[in-house]
């Protein structure tokens, strides 16, 4: 039978390499959004596996949210990532020092 | 081996594999289709843990609409990818350590010893008239209901909040504009001037 260490390893692994694609591909802005994603699919696999194995459904209320809000996150950062674009003409986030307005 | 168990197997290996290929791959549109396999995968890993619904709307939202939106701005902009890729060999030693440091830490925590089987027992499986779509509604529609709308109200502030930042003005396009319609007077419009009758 699938155990709950199970689903976890598999949300921890992910997670992980996640956070290591933030570490490696630190100048692309477009590949860390993509991680950011990642990220909350691993959470949302221990919400999913939690769920399960205790047998409450509010677990996957919950990756419900998780996920709505990811999708207003990934449009809102896609948004603003063309808007820099069309104003700096590149996407690497050293380039992206200035504050000003 | 059961064969629930090498489906898990399978699954989570080419999510895994996959993932791994989405933060080493120089070309942003093969980690944006790999990341889309990685949730192929895990939509198949939440069937086995009997989240249907969520499987589902895994695939419907983040395959049909996500991703499709990243494809699309990846194509839409003229990405000098070399350049991006400069510290790629230089940040990858600090990369794995900082991930292997993170997995012996969460490997130890949740591995098998603290959530293995013999601490939580495979629940049984849902009968045949168990609706997991039915049951994630009625919990959503009572206990959560709330939370629902503030979801909605931030789906809609996205969406504005896009539109808003992506519109731009071009100076030759031809718009109408509504106020100015509005505010037209007669003068403006209709000149009468007084000339002599013609005459046959």
């Amino acid at each position: 039978m699938i155990s709950l260490a199970d689903y976890l390893v598999v949300g921890a692994l992910l997670f992980v390499i996640a956070v290591a694609g933030i570490f490696i591909n630190r100048k692309n802005l477009l590949i860390l959004l993509m991680c950011i994603e990642l990220m909350l699919l691993a959470v949302n696999i221990n919400f999913v596996a939690f769920s399960h194995f205790l047998g409450d459904i509010t677990g996957q209320v919950f990756v419900f949210f998780v996920l709505t809000v990811a999708a207003a996150e990934a449009a809102i950062g896609l948004a603003i990532l063309v808007v820099l674009f069309r104003n700096r003409g590149t996407i690497d986030v050293d380039e992206l020092n200035s504050l000003k307005g | 081996m059961s064969f629930e168990k090498f489906l898990f197997y399978l699954f989570a290996l080419i999510a895994v594999l996959a993932a791994l290929m989405v933060i080493t791959r120089r070309n942003p549109v093969h980690s944006a289709l790999f990341l889309v396999v990685v949730f192929f995968n895990v939509a198949a890993l939440w069937l086995l843990a009997e989240a249907e619904f969520l499987a589902i709307s895994l695939v419907l939202v983040y395959v049909g609409a996500v991703m499709v939106l990243f494809l699309f701005v990846i194509m839409m902009l003229d990405i000098d990818l070399a350049a991006l890729r400069a510290g790629f060999v230089r940040n990858l030693p600090v990369g794995i350590l900082v991930g292997l440091i993170l997995l012996v830490e969460m490997a130890l925590v949740v591995g098998p010893a603290h959530f293995g089987l013999d601490k939580y027992a495979a629940p049984a499986p849902a009968p045949a008239e168990y609706n997991n779509t039915a049951s994630l509604g009625l919990s959503l529609f009572t206990e959560h209901l709330f939370a629902l709308e503030v979801a909605a109200v931030i789906l809609l502030v996205a969406m504005i909040a896009a539109i808003g930042l992506t519109l731009r003005k071009r100076p030759d396009t031809r718009r109408q504009d509504v106020t100015a319609q509005h505010m037209v007077k007669k003068k403006d419009r209709l000149k009468v001037i007084s000339m002599p009758a013609e005459e046959k």
